[in-house]
């Protein structure tokens, strides 16, 4: 499955650190982003989520805190005419729109932390890995290999259980998953690159190794950690959710979308919006990370269709 | 291919190996269950005594010792709570995971297979965009959301399906599809984009010209090459499957081993956990192998080393 475009395309519009020919494909992205529709509408999507969390004290219509139990459960505005909650409010009477709108914040939180820490971690690996080989190789390999076959919610929920439920944790946890798949693709990328004619002048011109990685094969590994990223904040935005639902993410009455649906599970008979509505944020904010994680990779990487 | 297959076996011993210590020290991060176990009004003597009597006060290397003896013997510990062999109750749930994991993959095989082949053979169609576009929207749903609408549709709207336990094929197919949901989008999509780079192969250009009926072509030629990768991918999933139902046997009370974990975590009861994960765990391992082997089989390509 490795690379036959960097052989091609390098000689043609390489500048001597092989920087020339990323800023052109990062450039035909961006351009290429007014044209696809789709992943217009993921960006649209993602940067309406961002400013909901960044200025949720400002747009929410009420507090997603002030609980009042007279008002409990009542339906969404336009079903009963009451004008005050939009969408309703939940078991002890707080405004489901403010608590959908301060949920925001905790899905991307984890989301963007886990995606950036397990991009870090993972691009490090796999740049050792595939460049030095040998020993450090096959160790971190076989650490890949252990990580991957474990059955990850499971050690997941065992883990939070032990150390208790809280924001740090719930990152922690679903990144010890996700580093691997960075670590393995950028792996793959480094052995096809470390033998191409711009590392080898590179070396034998007395480059350090550091200078070499950092400076010659990082930029070329870049596009699919980006992919990555952006294909699995999804994921993670789901997993977060899900752990939340099992009482594991981060502890009440921060609102967050999986507390939402766990709380509202129970009252699945009799009102239809606490159930209905955090799923759906999840779906669109998924949808719209997907979405731009597909445009990136047609655009960036095509061959990483398998991820 | 011998070497090959005894290296592979070897690495898979290795790693189940580690596997068990992790499962080990994850017992031991929990400090120790004696105090979880007594009641609350027993003495400092009472929980000493306990102690010694379970083992907690040896060295950590003597209690692994112990632990990877009963371990490969599939002995765990018993269960705190019900006080019976720990690996016991666990392969009792198992059956039930299995039977919804495999249920998934089915559906996920079955549907997600012909939709995305369909798709690619009748590329840019109002139909193969069609498939695309519901398979990237079915991808971002959570599937245990997708269980709960199920729920409110068919068992409190429609009142046709129960919403929980298990039984028949009427408690069987709510739980099943919806943890399928995720896994079929992604299989039609990779099916479809697998086929479409079979069908751009030199050799599929060749049994064109040479006149052979283009459903020939598509079903023995380009089905055949592209199952290759996705032979990989569904073993994959099915590993994801049994160890990722976890959710969706919590929403439809459905008695597998998910739901018997999550209610161990709550209780406490550790070497409850600790057996599902080794249990799962050695499950993936020996998926992985599997695969690994029928992938080396299936493309004399690939290098046995």
């Amino acid at each position: 499955m490795t690379v036959a475009m960097h052989a091609i395309e390098i000689p043609a519009n390489l500048d001597g650190n092989g920087l020339v020919r990323e800023e052109n494909r990062w450039r035909k992205a961006m351009a290429s982003l007014l044209k696809d529709k789709s992943a217009l509408f993921g960006v649209l999507i993602l940067l309406g989520v961002v400013i909901c969390a960044v200025l949720a004290p400002i747009i929410s219509p009420a507090s997603p805190h002030e609980q009042l139990l007279s008002r409990a459960l009542k339906p969404p505005m336009w079903t009963d005419g009451h004008r005050t909650f939009l969408l309703g409010t939940d078991h002890l009477g707080r405004d489901y729109l403010s608590r959908l709108i301060y949920g925001t914040r905790v899905s991307l939180i984890v989301g963007f932390f886990a995606v950036f820490l397990t991009g870090s971690v993972g691009l490090l690996v796999g740049l050792v890995s595939g460049y030095f080989g040998g020993k450090i190789d096959f160790v971190l390999m076989r650490l890949v290999d252990l990580v991957l076959s474990f059955p990850f919610i499971l050690l997941a929920l065992a883990t939070i259980a032990i150390v208790g439920p809280s924001l740090t944790v719930l990152i922690l946890v679903m990144s010890m998953r996700i580093w691997v798949i960075y670590a393995r693709v950028v792996r793959g990328e480094v052995l096809s690159l470390r033998e191409q004619e711009f590392i080898q002048a590179a070396r034998s011109i007395g480059g350090s190794h550091f200078r070499i990685i950092f400076r010659h094969i990082l930029p070329n590994v870049l596009a699919p950690v980006v992919i990555i990223a952006s294909l699995y904040l999804g994921r993670m935005i789901i997993i977060e959710a899900g752990l939340s639902f099992l009482g594991l993410g981060v502890p009440p009455p921060t609102p967050t979308w999986g507390g939402l649906l766990s709380d509202g599970k129970v009252h699945l008979y009799t009102a239809w919006w606490v159930v209905t509505f955090p799923g759906l944020a999840i779906t669109l904010t998924v949808l719209g990370s997907n979405l731009v994680g597909d445009w990136l990779r047609n655009v960036l990487d095509p061959r990483l269709n398998s991820l | 291919m011998a070497g090959y297959v005894v290296k592979r076996v070897i690495q898979a011993i290795f790693l189940l190996k580690l596997v068990m210590i992790i499962v080990f020290l994850l017992l031991h991060m929990t400090g120790d269950p004696v105090s979880v176990m007594m009641d609350t009004d027993a003495t400092l003597e009472d929980i000493a005594y306990m102690k010694k009597l379970m083992g907690f006060d040896q060295p950590l290397w003597v209690q692994y010792a112990r632990f990877f003896k009963g371990a490969i013997q599939g002995n765990f510990g018993e269960s705190i709570e019900h006080g019976e062999p720990a690996m016991a109750l666990v392969l009792e749930r198992f059956p039930a995971t299995l039977e919804m994991a495999l249920g998934a993959f089915m559906f996920a095989v079955v549907i997600g297979i012909p939709f995305g082949c369909l798709a690619a053979f009748k590329e840019d169609s109002l139909y193969d965009k069609g498939c695309v576009g519901i398979s990237v929207l079915i991808q971002a749903v959570p599937d245990f959301w997708l269980a709960i609408m199920f729920i409110m549709f068919f068992s409190v709207f429609l009142g046709v399906l129960p919403s929980f336990g298990r039984g028949g094929w009427s408690h069987f197919i709510m739980p099943a599809f919806a943890a399928s949901t995720y896994h079929l989008a992604r299989m039609a999509r990779l099916m479809r984009s697998q086929m479409l780079e079979v069908m751009r192969q030199d050799y599929i250009t060749t049994a064109r010209a040479k006149g052979l009926n283009e459903k020939i072509i598509l079903m023995v030629h380009a089905l055949k090459n592209s199952a290759i990768p996705i032979v990989t991918v569904l073993g994959l999933d099915l590993g994801i499957l049994l160890g990722g139902t976890v959710i969706i046997e919590v929403v439809f009370a459905w008695p597998g081993v998910g739901r018997l974990v999550v209610q161990a975590i709550a209780n406490r009861d550790f070497p409850i956990v600790q057996s599902a994960v080794f249990l799962m765990a050695s499950g993936f391992v020996i998926i992985n192998l599997t695969v690994d082997l029928l992938y080396a089989y299936l493309d004399p390509r690939i290098s046995y080393s």
